[in-house]
């Protein structure tokens, strides 16, 4: 059992995780796509906004994501409450300061901001979107990459 | 069209069944987003420096098994548990596609999270990702702010 301790390989990781996709499709009828329970809880929290991207949005249709959601961060208590031995490092060290806290608010508000206009991330635009054949996705998918590239490579030592 | 998280085309609720199917699979995948250290800063780091495959190789084949596996639910017509048929809307191109994708691979870099992993880490104790999740719903209600004036 010290397989499952340990970090899992790639093809694994890999092999599961897109697996997702009819998972959600066959049991739930669902598109595997995590960023619209952004907007699902932004709606939730203002029903009645005067902004129709928040209430025009049809909240019993979404609301499994944020079910979604919850069940990710269970199950990520889970694996490293039960299935780890060594404490998982999420952040670096670095991160944990006040400083470390105004990066991580300001890369959220890009996250928030970028999937919404770009209509998915990693998950709805890469994965569901490209096995679908949706070329838009491959497009949002490139251009994912060239922000974190950009901003890797160019503000790398400004910001890390 | 530009909304892409509008009502589908015949909105439906979830049955209670659904939604335990939901949580399962959403803790099935934060089950898998910790053990792979997709959830892990260093990874993404690592990955948008080149430093190592590891990152490339779970999407592309995350993608290649999606693949395959909607090729086999349209050849066999498979349909849902409660009876639907199986179809994927396309999410449509628009100039968001291209600067809201940028923008969001920005946040990517800078966080070393993507929406899945910013609830794994939440989940997991990592505190400091509330500052992510937080700044998140901040640009989701900048986004929803902005759409009208916003090309699309």
């Amino acid at each position: 059992m010290d397989w499952i301790i340990q970090p899992w390989p790639w093809w694994i990781s890999g092999i599961l995780i897109g697996l997702t996709v009819p998972l959600l499709f066959i049991l739930v009828g669902k598109s595997f796509g995590i960023s619209t329970s952004l907007q699902q809880a932004g709606a939730m929290c203002a029903p009645n906004s005067k902004l129709e991207y928040l209430s025009k949005h049809d909240r019993r249709a979404n609301l499994w994501t944020i079910v979604f959601a919850i069940g990710i961060a269970a199950g990520a208590f889970i694996a490293t409450r039960f299935l780890s031995n060594e404490p998982v490092e999420f952040l670096p060290e670095s991160f944990k300061t006040p400083r470390g806290g105004i990066k991580l608010l300001i890369g959220g508000f890009l996250i928030g901001f970028g999937t919404r206009y770009a209509g998915g991330c990693t998950s709805g635009h890469s994965i569901t979107g490209i096995s679908n054949l949706n070329w838009p996705s491959l497009v949002a998918t490139i251009f994912f990459f060239v922000g974190g590239l950009a901003v890797t490579w160019g503000l790398g030592h400004l910001i890390f | 069209m530009s909304e892409t998280s509008k009502p589908e085309e015949k909105p439906y609720g979830v049955s209670i069944r659904g939604y335990i199917s939901v949580l399962l699979i959403g803790a099935y995948l934060g089950i898998l987003f910790v053990k792979s250290e997709v959830a892990s800063w260093q990874r993404i780091h690592d990955m948008f420096l080149f430093r190592e495959a590891h990152m490339y190789l779970i999407i592309s084949l995350a993608i290649i098994v999606a693949m395959i596996s909607m090729l086999v639910i349209k050849r066999l017509g498979v349909r849902s548990v409660d009876g639907k048929p199986i179809t994927y809307k396309p999410k449509p191109y628009h100039t968001g596609v291209i600067i809201g994708g940028m923008l969001f691979g920005a946040g990517w870099a800078i966080t070393g999270a993507c929406p899945g992993p910013v609830y794994a880490q939440v989940g997991a104790g990592e505190w400091m990702a509330l500052f992510t999740l937080g700044g998140a719903m901040l640009g989701m209600f900048g986004y929803a702010a902005l759409k009208p004036r916003l090309p699309h």
